[in-house]
């Protein structure tokens, strides 16, 4: 499919059929009063190209980016090493333009990728069913909650304190617009957590590494959830870790989201994320967004249909079962294809690597003077309680420039007892003289 | 056998005691084409006439079920689950979605009888 813009004479020889003088002629009906004159307020006129990509440049150059130095961020978001094969494979045409057609099934190029997207998340999650994904790992989990309340006709979710802030309040928003209520725990980065379930309960979520870095085995959650009818909800926001750790499927999840932006996608200043969806086979017609299954045509060969749309909004209107009516498919196409060239070893020996990093990072921090390692276990990010502010640590590392990590206090202003907790992940791209120079940095501002 | 009354929105209701059992018309079943699933409400729930209490997802669409009278839910059709295709095959018969036990039988009195459901029908065409 490739895209073809107007030339002007197209744009003539249109006009001049429906009896427009010109395109301005189409705006006759706007009142004057409301039409723009000049200029967009507060934007400069047009400029060519090399004026903007200077000024652009210029802009660019004001940030530290996590490719430029020792950078040591995550707390959702991970900076990966991406295969050039994967760009080089995005850019052709009938992939850049992935808008599923209004008649898919035209398109069995993109429907096949979508299955096999499928197939890799629900491998991954260890779960029996997953959608052709959501728009982020925050709107994945809010849609999970909703989920619930449908499937349990329930309206009160209970969220872990060590969810990721950003999925909190995605949730928390969904809930004051949509009316139910939630029962969110104090952050623990240093205690494991209870939760308290009973009949009224529609789930409980709770995130894998948790936002701390902790690991968990909700098994035993699991059971207790069972007994009460409430669905139990696994959050992942770094989904190599499962190239090592026991999946959420194993545990007894009823649904797993995660955040799929570490395979194939950067860190592109937040987004546009991938939302990974996957839940028991028995809840698949209460799952939101769209899936695409595997058939055979009346000749007996293997092709591809989007699947269970009834239920999605340009056919149930207000009563669909979700409003997103679309997926991120180039994010999600982006994942598969990274995902297939690193194969089942090359995922489990991208997260040995990561972990392996992770460890190096956490000893040669520990002996600084001041420094304490805060999690008994992790994956590859982890909690340094420092002898002072976060904040002024991660300011004045920032300055050399090393992006130290993300200072715990962002997302809790107000909690005082989080103030000198940093958040700091180490990936296959953190090297060792990264962290020399961090470790030898940060004992001198520590000091 | 007992008179079946039907709503305007397809459904249908037949007297058995103090219970009524319900579905979907012939009518319905053929304007909704093959049927791939059927949610059923919980035994125990008190309904009231015409709140939505089950779907019924054919391949084309999925289309909301409403209880034809008021009462309470004694018993649903298990066997749609498995076999959906009931619904298509015998609509007012093996293909029943659920029972309700009610208090009212002037609900039933005032449901359109076969040929007037017939009649309504038909002026759906036109």
């Amino acid at each position: 499919m490739r895209y073809l813009p107007l030339t002007s004479s197209d744009r003539t020889a249109m006009l001049k059929k429906i009896g427009a003088g010109s395109v301005n002629d189409l705006f006759r009906d706007v009142p004057a009063a409301v039409q723009l004159k000049g200029n967009i307020h507060g934007l400069p006129n047009h400029q060519s190209e090399i004026e903007v990509e200077r000024f652009i440049s210029a802009l660019a150059e004001k940030n530290i980016h996590a490719g430029s130095c020792p950078s040591f961020l995550g707390a959702g978001a991970y900076h990966h090493h991406i295969p050039a094969s994967v760009d080089q494979l995005l850019l052709r045409g009938e992939f850049l333009t992935s808008y599923t057609p209004y008649q898919p099934e035209v398109s069995q190029g993109t429907l096949q990728y979508l299955f096999e997207f499928q197939t890799q998340v629900a491998l991954l999650t260890g779960m029996e069913i997953a959608n052709a994904s959501m728009y982020d790992g925050a709107t994945a989990a809010a849609e999970a909650v909703q989920m619930a309340n449908r499937i349990t006709r329930r309206r009160r979710a209970v969220i872990s304190g060590n969810l990721h802030p950003h999925y909190l309040e995605v949730i928390q928003t969904m809930a004051d617009l949509t009316g139910f209520e939630l029962q969110v725990a104090v952050p623990c980065p240093r205690t494991d957590e209870n939760f308290t379930v009973d009949e009224t309960t529609s789930c409980v979520v709770v995130q894998n590494p948790d936002f701390f870095g902790r690991l968990h085995d909700f098994s035993a959650l699991a059971e207790t959830c069972q007994k009460h009818g409430t669905l139990l909800i696994v959050a992942v926001t770094e989904i190599i870790s499962l190239g090592l750790l026991k999946s959420p499927g194993e545990m007894g999840a009823d649904i797993v989201v995660a955040e799929g932006q570490s395979l194939g996608n950067g860190l592109n200043f937040g987004g546009p994320y991938v939302g990974l969806f996957a839940c028991k086979e028995k809840y698949v017609r209460q799952m939101p967004g769209r899936v695409c299954g595997e058939t055979v045509d009346a000749d007996g060969r293997r092709g591809f249909v989007l699947t269970l749309s009834t239920r999605e909004q340009h056919i149930r209107r207000e009563k669909a079962t979700s409003n997103i009516c679309t997926n991120s498919g180039l994010c999600a196409l982006a994942f598969t294809m990274h995902l297939s060239l690193l194969g089942e070893k090359g995922l489990t020996d991208l997260a040995e690597l990561n972990h392996a990093m992770a460890c190096n990072l956490s000893d040669a921090s520990a002996k600084i003077p001041g420094c304490k390692v805060l999690n008994d276990n992790f994956f590859n990010e982890f909690v340094l309680e420092l002898p002072k502010s976060a904040a002024a640590v991660v300011d004045e590392l920032a300055k050399l420039p090393i992006l130290a990590g993300v200072p715990v206090s962002r997302f809790y202003p107000d909690n005082a007892a989080l103030k000198n907790l940093l958040l700091v992940a180490a990936t296959e791209l953190t090297t060792e003289e990264d962290i020399k120079i961090f470790a030898a940095e940060l004992r001198k501002v520590c000091a | 056998m007992p008179q079946l009354r039907y709503t305007k929105d397809h459904e249908w209701a037949r007297l058995d005691g103090n219970t009524a059992i319900c579905g979907i018309s012939a009518y319905a079943q053929d304007a909704l084409g093959d049927v791939v699933y059927v949610e059923l409400p919980d035994v125990g729930r008190t309904v009231k006439a015409g709140e939505q209490i089950a779907i019924v997802e054919s391949s084309k669409v999925a289309s909301d079920v409403y209880a034809p009278m008021d009462g309470e839910i004694t018993s649903v059709n298990d066997v749609l689950s498995s076999n959906p295709a009931l619904v298509n095959e015998a609509p007012t018969g093996q293909g029943w979605f659920f029972k309700i036990k009610f208090s009212d039988t002037a609900q039933h009195g005032a449901l359109m009888d076969e040929k007037s459901y017939i009649d309504y029908t038909k002026g759906l065409h036109e």
